[in-house]
């Protein structure tokens, strides 16, 4: 049941997932603004302020596109605010008045074309909120772990078992004593070499396999869960918040490190958060109740940051924070290439990083667990041309030999693709 | 394999590369049989038994569960924390893991290359050449790959110095103008290499204005005055004017090394490539004559070679001018040469208007007849280009001998000394060490303590060129700017801004080169621009132009060489390694471990001789089987002491055929100081080779690098080892011998029968289902796709000049570690790929050469995947051989099957990556051990592992470049460009390196790429190097033509070992 329960809910999330997809791109054809596309610009430019659903820095900007009484005064807003705030637009004076504490948005002028704001202002006005109850990705979520009572069913029919062959040796004692047969003496269950026999197998299987797992699993690290020098969050950023993976790991779509961010970045959007005033209480994996606004003053701390002075960035001390994902050096990992090339979201890898506080090694990181994602995930066959070269897997699939193809076909399983 | 023995017997071997492949000798055979030179160490073997060795089985069993259980424990225990540290505020520039290039300039001693270092992560790993230089065109040379090295070595200057004790910038600065104050009024001297770089050249200006009377004076190792002053008097220009090799179709060299060490070496072999490189539907090409003494690099390229006595230099020169002039070779002896000579001549005077001639000689008479001879091809406008000057060596010798003697008498007040090191370079050093004690304030700017900062009381080290900011004009016109790629390692700074402080200007070089440059590109944009670029160059190409000569002089230049004094029994020349040049290299452990190109050897110099020297010097008949072998098996050589005007020196002696038969020849750059770096000396605590600088004398104006006369005599001195490459990798099945690993043919035969080479492959191949069935028919094994990408390489050994720029990239680009004499010596070399050096011809003395590089063929069929038991190495299906060393167990089972012989083992841990320290000492050299410093480590290339102890490695076609490459095209979701309208997204290391595009790599099964068009365009000359042996090779050679008259017996057909 739980099974059926959890592939519908795949099935319904994939659905509105694709049907966004396909109507953002229908909207856009028609339309002034290409919605994907002001996705990714929204991403890289809006999300540090801004979530849909939420106020962070800025007003939540689902909606938006409806709340403006004047589209054309948006579309200037969001290109080039200080032009609007100049004009003395009612509407645009409300929210500045509203979100002063919090700063002046960003001027874009210059850096957003007119044609990048018409994206950003389709991609708000298709957004459809998540459909409550589905999460975006559910990778490796166990599905019902029915280990604990299988283990106690073969536990159950092992006594059963014992049971009845010491019922059936005392009735077969009992059945030859009347008969008058003359019967050995009956060897206690401890003394019996069959049964010594049996429990020597059973040790040593059960032994061997815990030994094997217990070896293969040395040095790697996963649910590693490390305590980190700030009470950070991933919960309420990326969960609660929204913001975007890749605003704080910039280096993953450059590069093979999907980089920390630097203090810099954190001080973006923490000049102006200044203490922490969300809705859940945060512990820590103890148990321990954590004050989110002392954790923002740490931050400030190795930031050299005093609330309410102009901060100056040189005075920033790195944070050390404890590493939790290790490769051996002799594996070459690029997050640019699965990230961008192979379009493969975070979860898959680092688990439900939305819902963590404090994160944990949520793969093994094994050589195992990497060849079988290569063997079965799909490569982006027909979208790139990249792969234009493999002409004899284009024909395959034109004559639909081949419905996909996926990482192994292109030599991804292949020893120097990572070992060089 | 009936038909591979057949071949053998019926075909002489026409190319050899060593004395026992050309006899055949019994040593030579045996080597063949073996795959290790050295006796395994498998103990016990004689006497006893496996149990009376050190280590028996049961020590063996103890140390296996030792090792296990402390395995287990070890790994068992809590897992250590590593911590992960971001910037605290990023470069918005800079993202870790991605490189970046910055476009900057290699300058040493007057030598420029525009070049890109690649920064990772805030250190430069790695120097690529700049194809927007219209000098280079992304060419570079060894020396320029090697300089990234010099950035991180540990025998840098760390601070400035008085009288060896530290001391602060600030401090030197105060003290030394107090100094420059009290000196009294006497004339500073400012003592530089050719310095090309016009704000430092206005900096200097600055300096000496301030202090009246004061002289700059430029000072070459190995000058051009010569030329310098010939050109004076021809042309009433001090100067150097531009060759253009590339508008040559007949090149005459007398002595000048311009492939490997003349003037400007990137630039002339990219220009002599030009014409070398061949259209088969047209095959036409360039024609070189080359007239020298020892064999040098560019001699060995020549299509025909002839050897003269150092001093016959000039009577070449007249004899050649005459010839042109058609009065006939006079003068010259020797008959082959003075054939030679004509011959020459006439194909010169043939191609007036296309014709030039270089001389290497610092002779100002010789120079003043090669410009008459010049000048009577018409060279002026068209081959030399007196439009553009080349700024590379202006130093007069004269103007330096004029200092020390001002030094000496004590009329020098102070002295500052950059880049020249005239206390080693120049002939009379205790002249120098003398005159500089005179001088009351001596200042060095050297990065290091060499033989001239010693003498000097101040060192006041600069920055390396990887650290600078600067600009060279190599050409006039011609400007490449220089960039920090790096912050300053060490407390130093760069030498003009010393300068422009003691001077008193109250800005640093930085602004100083701002001021200049936002002038002369209109502002801050125009510098960006250029500064991006890395080069400026004229708007428009200026057009060639010649210049007035005046031949006055020239009856005067021929009476004074016909009176110059005549050669002795045996004549010694000096001349400069391609890696090592005048001493620059010898600080550099990946340049003292290049091969020589001829010699093949490492971390020494010798002196050569020629064969036919060799039976009455050391009693050696290379022709002799017993004999040969006893010189050629064994790294220790029979040293000679060469005595001349008092001096003496006495060095191991080498054979190298191509030496004129009177004529030994010694490098010069050896004999250095120790403390300037472990790679200047042994593991004994000696110098690396000797000093040989002392046998210079100083001609009229210029040095001359020669002696008429010396005495040369056997030595009682042990023996000594002198390690060489080469010679032991080749090995033989018992199939057969190796055969038809190169090609080569002249290009008469060529043009005659072009497809000789074609049909000999058919021929060949025909029996197992022809060239194109071949490599499915050949074999019993399975045959496998290629679905996307098959990887390929193309090798024109046309245009391969053997420069070595390729051995070094790769030893930069793929963390190669450097093994140190006594492993090469052991024939533990590492290198990936190596230039092979292949003789031809009956001539002993002198034969044909030919180069072949050589590196992992990434055969298809490959002999070395099939034996290894681990599956260590195995096949992509893009065609590469990948080698795993995670998995190697290091059976070397692949080395010995590799027909090639381009696998490598680690025999001892030379990298430090085991980090058990007892693995390395007293197994490896000292440089070896300096280059596993943490100061050195940092130009390791983060994308390639280091390998450790016990595992195999070879060359991977730079996977991690191929890796990068695709992901690029993949992330702009387009395919890859692999030189198609000349686009790339990867260039493997070798390949960026070449100066003259030998080499192509790309996508062999994309129709446009560059690797199959050159495949397309060249099937005549295309041949897979041991075809025969169905190891399918994914990389193919295009066989060399040589532009010779004659239908060359022994060049026809000709098949090599």
């Amino acid at each position: 049941m739980t099974h059926f329960r959890s592939i519908a809910a795949k099935l319904t999330f994939g659905l509105v997932f694709t049907f966004l997809f396909l109507f953002s791109g229908h909207l856009c054809a028609q339309g002034t603004g290409n919605a994907a596309n002001g996705k990714t610009l929204f991403q890289a430019n809006c999300t540090s302020c801004h979530a849909m659903e939420k106020e962070i820095l800025g007003p939540a900007l689902m909606g938006a596109v409806e709340r403006w009484p004047d589209k054309k005064m948006l579309h200037n807003w969001i290109q080039h605010n200080p032009g609007v705030i100049a004009a003395k637009y009612p509407y645009a004076m409300g929210v500045v008045e509203k979100y002063k504490s919090k700063g002046a948005m960003t001027d874009f002028n210059g850096t957003l074309k007119s044609q990048d704001v018409d994206d950003i202002i389709a991609y708000i006005g298709s957004y459809v909120p998540p459909v409550a109850g589905t999460n975006p990705v559910q990778p490796g979520q166990p599905e019902g772990d029915n280990t604990l009572l299988f283990g106690i069913l073969t536990l159950v029919l092992a006594i059963i078992t014992f049971v009845l062959l010491q019922v059936n040796a005392n009735l077969k004692k009992l059945a030859d004593d009347k008969s008058g047969v003359p019967a050995e003496e009956p060897v206690s269950f401890w003394k019996n070499k069959a049964y010594i026999a049996f429990g020597t197998v059973i040790i040593f299987l059960v032994g061997g396999y815990y030994t094997v797992m217990g070896a293969i699993g040395l040095g790697r690290t996963q649910h590693f869960q490390p305590k980190q020098p700030i009470f950070y969050s991933h919960k309420v950023h990326a969960g609660v918040n929204q913001v975007n993976c890749m605003y704080c790991h910039i280096g993953t779509y450059q590069g093979k490190q999907a980089t920390i961010p630097s203090v810099n970045i954190c001080m973006n959007c923490h000049m102006a958060i200044k203490e922490y005033n969300g809705t859940a209480k945060l512990y820590t994996a103890e148990g321990e109740e954590v004050n989110g606004t002392a954790e923002i003053q740490k931050l400030y701390s190795y930031a050299g940051y005093t609330a309410g002075q102009t901060w100056d960035a040189t005075k920033a001390k790195p944070i050390e924070w404890v590493r939790i994902h290790n490769l051996p050096d002799h594996v070459y990992f690029n997050h640019s290439q699965h990230v961008v090339a192979g379009k493969v979201q975070c979860q898959t890898c680092h688990g439900e990083i939305t819902k963590m506080d404090e994160v944990y090694q949520f793969a093994p990181l094994s050589m195992g667990w990497c060849i079988n994602c290569h063997r079965t995930t799909k490569v982006h066959f027909t979208d790139n041309s990249f792969y234009s070269i493999y002409e004899k897997f284009q024909d395959k699939i034109k004559n639909h030999a081949m419905d996909s193809v996926t990482v192994e076909n292109i030599g991804g399983t292949e020893c120097q693709k990572c070992h060089y | 394999m009936s038909l591979l023995a057949d071949r053998v017997n019926m075909e002489q071997n026409k190319h050899w590369q060593s004395f026992g492949e050309l006899n055949n000798s019994d040593a030579f055979q045996k080597a063949g049989k073996d795959e290790f030179k050295e006796d395994l160490p498998f103990e016990g073997k004689e006497g006893g038994g496996f149990f009376k060795t050190p280590t028996p089985r049961r020590d063996f069993l103890k140390y296996l569960g030792f090792s296990t259980a402390a395995a287990a424990i070890a790994a068992g225990c809590e897992i250590p924390v590593r911590k992960s540290i971001p910037f605290a505020n990023k470069p918005e520039d800079i993202v870790p893991g991605v490189a970046d290039y910055y476009a900057t300039t290699y300058v040493q001693d007057g030598d420029v290359v525009s070049v890109l270092a690649k920064v990772r992560d805030g250190r430069p790993i790695k120097i690529e050449g700049n194809e927007l230089s219209p000098i280079t065109g992304g060419g570079t040379s060894a020396r320029v790959q090697a300089s990234v090295l010099d950035l991180y070595d540990s025998a840098r200057l760390r601070f400035p110095t008085m009288g060896g004790k530290e001391l602060t910038l600030e401090a030197a600065d105060k003290s030394i103008a107090a100094e420059l104050a009290g000196i009294g009024g006497a004339p500073v001297v400012i003592l530089t290499s050719t310095i090309n770089s016009p704000t430092t050249l206005q900096a200097i200006s600055q300096f000496l204005a301030k202090y009246p009377g004061s002289r700059h004076v430029q000072y070459d190792a190995v000058s051009h005055t010569g030329m310098i002053l010939a050109n004076e008097a021809s042309y009433g220009k001090r100067a150097i004017p531009s060759y253009r090799f590339d508008n040559a179709k007949v090149v005459v060299g007398i002595g000048a090394d311009f492939l490997g060490t003349w003037l400007s070496p990137v630039e002339f072999a990219r220009q002599y490539s030009k014409n070398k490189k061949i259209d088969e539907k047209n095959p036409t090409m360039s024609r070189h004559f080359h007239f020298e003494t020892v064999a040098s690099l560019t001699g060995s390229n020549a299509d025909e070679r002839y050897l003269h006595r150092p001093s016959e230099t000039g009577a070449v020169a007249v004899a050649l001018m005459n010839a042109v002039n058609g009065q006939g070779a006079t003068g010259i002896s020797d008959p082959k040469l003075k054939a030679g000579i004509e011959k020459a001549a006439k194909e010169l005077a043939a191609n007036k208007g296309a014709a030039l001639v270089v001389c290497g000689s610092n002779d100002v008479n010789v120079q003043v007849v090669v410009n008459a001879i010049n000048d009577a091809l018409q060279a002026g406008g068209k081959t030399i280009d007196w439009s553009v000057t080349s700024n590379y060596k202006q130093g007069v010798d004269a103007d330096f001998a004029k200092l020390v003697q001002d030094m000496n008498a004590g009329a020098v007040g102070a002295v500052l000394i950059h880049g020249a090191n005239p206390a080693y370079t120049w002939f009379d050093a205790a002249k120098v060490a003398s005159g500089l004690s005179k001088v009351k304030l001596t200042v060095s700017f050297s990065p290091r303590i060499d033989e001239t900062a010693k003498l000097c009381k101040y060192v006041v080290p600069d920055n390396h060129y990887l650290e600078s900011w600067g600009d060279a004009e190599p050409k006039s016109g011609y400007i490449s700017l220089m960039q920090p790629t790096i912050n300053p390692l060490f407390k130093t700074r760069q030498w003009q801004s010393s300068l422009l402080k003691w001077s008193g200007a109250a800005t640093d070089y930085l602004s100083f080169l701002k001021t200049y440059w936002f002038a002369k590109l209109g502002g801050e944009t125009g510098w960006d621009k250029a500064l991006q670029d890395g080069v400026i160059n004229p708007a428009t190409e200026p057009a060639t132009a010649g210049a007035t000569f005046n031949g006055g002089g020239v009856p005067a230049a021929v009476s004074a060489i016909n009176g110059s004094k005549k050669g002795g029994t045996t004549e010694l020349v000096l001349y400069q390694k391609v890696a090592i040049g005048a001493g620059q290299g010898a600080i550099n452990p990946w340049l003292q471990e290049m091969p020589d190109p001829l010699s093949k050897a490492t971390w020494d110099n010798y002196v050569v001789i020629s064969p036919t020297m060799a039976k009455s010097l050391i009693g050696v008949d290379v022709t002799n089987n017993g004999q040969a072998d006893d010189y050629e098996v064994n790294p220790p050589k029979r040293q000679v002491t060469v005595k001349f005007n008092g001096q003496s020196v006495t060095l191991p002696a080498l054979i190298i055929p191509g030496t004129q038969i009177n004529t030994i020849g010694i490098a010069v750059g050896y004999g250095r100081n120790k403390e300037i770096g472990l790679a200047a000396q042994t593991d004994e605590g000696d110098a690396v080779g000797k000093n040989v600088f002392p046998f210079a004398s100083l001609n009229g104006n210029g040095v001359q690098f020669f002696c008429e006369n010396v005495d040369v005599s056997l030595s009682d001195d042990p023996k000594y080892v002198i390690a060489q490459e080469q010679t032991h990798s080749s090995y033989d099945t018992p199939q057969g011998k190796r055969v038809e690993v190169m090609k080569e043919l002249t290009l008469n035969d060529f043009k005659k029968s072009p497809d000789d080479i074609l049909k000999d492959r058919e021929h060949e191949l025909a029996p197992y289902g022809g060239l194109e069935k071949f490599e499915k028919q050949g074999t019993i094994y399975g045959y496998y796709d290629k679905p996307g990408i098959h990887w390929g390489m193309s090798v024109d050994l046309n245009t391969c000049v053997g420069c070595g720029a390729c051995v070094v990239a790769c030893n930069a680009e793929n963390n190669i570690p450097v093994v140190g004499k006594r492993e090469v010596s052991r024939f533990h070399d590492m290198h990936w790929i190596r230039i092979d050096r292949y003789y031809s011809g009956d001539d002993i003395d002198n034969p044909t050469v030919v180069f072949q590089p050589l590196m992992c063929q990434h055969c298809d069929n490959a002999p070395c995947e099939n034996v290894c038991p681990v599956s260590a190495t195995n096949h992509s299906s893009e065609g590469a051989n990948q080698m795993i060393y995670n998995r190697c167990i290091g059976t070397k089972y692949c080395a010995n099957n590799c027909p090639f012989k381009v696998r490598r083992f680690n025999w001892a841990d030379y990298t430090g990556a085991d980090s058990f320290p007892h693995n390395q000492v007293g197994h490896i050299s000292e440089v070896t051990l300096g280059m596993n410093d943490d100061l050195t480590r940092m130009v390791l290339n983060p994308d390639v592992t280091v390998r450790s102890r016990g595992v195999m490695e070879k060359c991977s076609f730079c996977a991690q470049r191929l890796q990068e490459g695709k992901l690029k095209a993949k992330k702009e979701n387009r395919p890859l460009k692999s030189g198609e309208n000349n686009e790339w997204d990867l260039k493997v290391a070798c390949q960026q390196a070449c100066p003259t595009n030998a080499i192509v790599f790309g996508n062999a099964n994309d129709k446009n790429s560059a690797i199959s068009q050159m495949r397309q365009s060249n099937p005549y000359r295309l041949f897979h190097s041991l075809e025969q042996l169905h190891v399918l090779p994914n990389v193919n050679y295009l066989a060399k033509v040589r532009n010779r008259d004659e239908e060359d017996a022994t060049m026809e057909e000709s098949k090599g070992a």
